[in-house]
């Protein structure tokens, strides 16, 4: 109880710094202190998302990026989850997978873009990819040292209550890899959005990532800043829906704030 | 009425520095021991000198390198409901609370929700936990945590009850009292108890008879029989009887690891 009323009081406190940057932003483009041709001042940008969004415009490129992004992170988790089960359960797959691993998770998924391009073509297909190539790294490792550090003691007390392999793996291996697991989709999902971003502004004609490009290209610097508040809200949405699946799968974990 | 029989258990451990240059550590040295039906069986030794390994091979957890154990004349052959194990590090489910952790042997065993959720209620209150049922195990000491384990080993009734060290991460208080607990429960069960603990004092107030155990490789040197009065409470810590046999059974403890020291 006293923790709710707590968090009560801390939430507006969480908001100050933001308030005063926001403040900052108006006023600094105002002042002449920064041009305003190449800041445009909040007032403005939500003018642009207004009319943006009266226009359809913004939905249009937002719908596309999401498309996109849960289509290839999507993929990423329903693959790499029962692939991490897999490699971490059995030692000898992981030993023979991990130099490979390792290789391609260090390759940054940007510079195979041009390859997912030359293999897949210009359109849809090889942007998802390459979300699908830069989300798999963090759900497959996650998943896989969530498996492995599953504690030996709960296996074998699990074993001597006459568990047989497969509800030890449904009811010890699962539940104790979930905290690690949700982890990984959590990283996953950051590095989703940055490489579409990054894949839309090299090769797409729509998109927000597309449109940031774009409007600078135009000259239209209220509608660049717009998009990009949508990219961090975006982001914003992203990350909290994961941190609240993470509270709501972890009841059982001691209370530790994560944000 | 002999419950347990062991037949001449060895275990041999593959290491790259074993103590004998190949590769190997003999960890038991063939074990040789009739446990009764309905007795507490207490075994003492030194650390490392393979009792938990026993146990689990008792269990059933790991297969004996040589030797056979038979349950009421039938050989084991992995782990089975009729025997239940409380660690040392607890091993409860953080994942599940307090009653789902009692349930779950009851879950493998096939018992319907109803029945089990009647028998979890049981057995929280035989341990002392009732009001604690939906508690997850981050929310419980160390003392309430095994009384959680002994009630979750309890819960799908086996005959056989094997403990490994189950206080010995304890405060002496929280030990003193479950000790009484663990009396009081077996008193009401009538399991067969085979109880593993470094610790005289604990083997001799609670054992029928103290199995002495050494090391390197782990064998039973000696088989000491306790015949103190039951029920045993709290006061009977103080009493002349117990003293004087806590006493002796150390004497005889040190003097078997002395003996294997110079051997």
């Amino acid at each position: 109880m006293s923790g709710k009323k707590q968090r009560l009081q801390r939430t507006p406190r969480k908001f100050i710094a933001l308030f005063v940057f926001l403040i900052l932003w108006e006023l600094l483009p105002a002042s002449g202190i920064i041009s305003k041709a190449f800041f445009a001042p909040p007032s403005e940008v939500f003018e642009a998302l207004i009319r943006l969004t009266a226009s359809g415009e913004l939905w249009v490129h937002t719908s596309i990026s999401l498309q996109r992004a849960v289509t290839g992170f999507g993929l990423a988790a329903i693959i790499m989850i029962p692939l991490g089960f897999l490699m971490g359960w059995y030692k000898g797959f992981e030993e023979v997978a991990d130099g490979l691993v390792q290789t391609m998770r260090q390759t940054s998924s940007l510079s195979l873009f041009p390859v997912f391009i030359l293999f897949l073509g210009i359109g849809e297909v090889s942007k998802i990819a390459v979300i699908f190539w830069g989300a798999q790294w963090p759900i497959l490792l996650n998943t896989i040292s969530g498996v492995k550090s599953v504690d030996p003691l709960l296996i074998k007390s699990a074993r001597s209550m006459g568990s047989s392999a497969i509800s030890l793996f449904r009811k010890v291996v699962i539940p104790s890899s979930l905290p690690s697991i949700i982890t990984g989709l959590r990283l996953g999902a950051t590095h989703s959005i940055i490489v579409l971003v990054a894949a839309e502004m090299i090769g797409a004609k729509s998109g927000l990532g597309y449109s940031v490009i774009n409007w600078e290209y135009n000259f239209m610097i209220p509608e660049m800043y717009a998009a990009i508040v949508m990219l961090a809200l975006l982001g914003l949405i992203t990350n909290y829906s994961l941190v609240w699946l993470e509270k709501t799968t972890t009841k059982w974990k001691e209370e530790i704030t994560i944000t | 009425m002999i419950k347990v029989k062991v037949e001449g258990i060895t275990k041999v451990f593959h290491s790259k520095n074993g103590n004998n240059g190949n590769g190997c550590v003999e960890a038991l040295g063939g074990i040789n021991l009739e446990i009764r039906t309905g007795e507490f069986l207490s075994i003492v030794g030194p650390s490392g000198c393979g009792k938990s390994t026993f146990l689990e091979i008792l269990g059933g957890l790991i297969k004996p390198s040589c030797g056979s154990i038979y349950i009421d004349g039938k050989a084991v052959n992995g782990p089975n409901h009729d025997r239940g194990i409380v660690f040392q590090g607890y091993a409860l489910f953080p994942w599940r609370t307090v009653t789902e952790n009692i349930a779950y042997g009851l879950e493998e065993k096939g018992v319907l929700k109803k029945t089990r959720n009647e028998i979890c209620k049981k057995y929280i209150s035989l341990v002392g936990l009732s009001g604690f049922e939906d508690h997850y195990p981050y929310q419980l000491s160390g003392g309430m945590k095994q009384r959680v384990a002994i009630a979750r080993a309890l819960a799908y009734d086996p005959d056989i009850l094997l403990m490994d060290e189950p206080f010995a991460a304890l405060d002496a208080q929280t030990r003193d009292t479950l000790q009484c607990e663990v009396l009081r429960i077996w008193e009401e069960t009538k399991k067969t108890v085979l109880f593993v603990t470094h610790n005289i004092e604990e083997a001799v107030f609670l054992a029928d008879r103290i199995a002495v155990m050494s090391a390197r490789p782990g064998i039973i040197k000696r088989i000491i029989n306790i015949p103190l009065s039951r029920p045993r409470s709290e006061e009977f810590r103080t009493s002349q009887d117990f003293i004087k046999l806590r006493q002796e059974v150390g004497y005889i403890v040190r003097e078997e690891a002395k003996i294997t020291a110079n051997s």
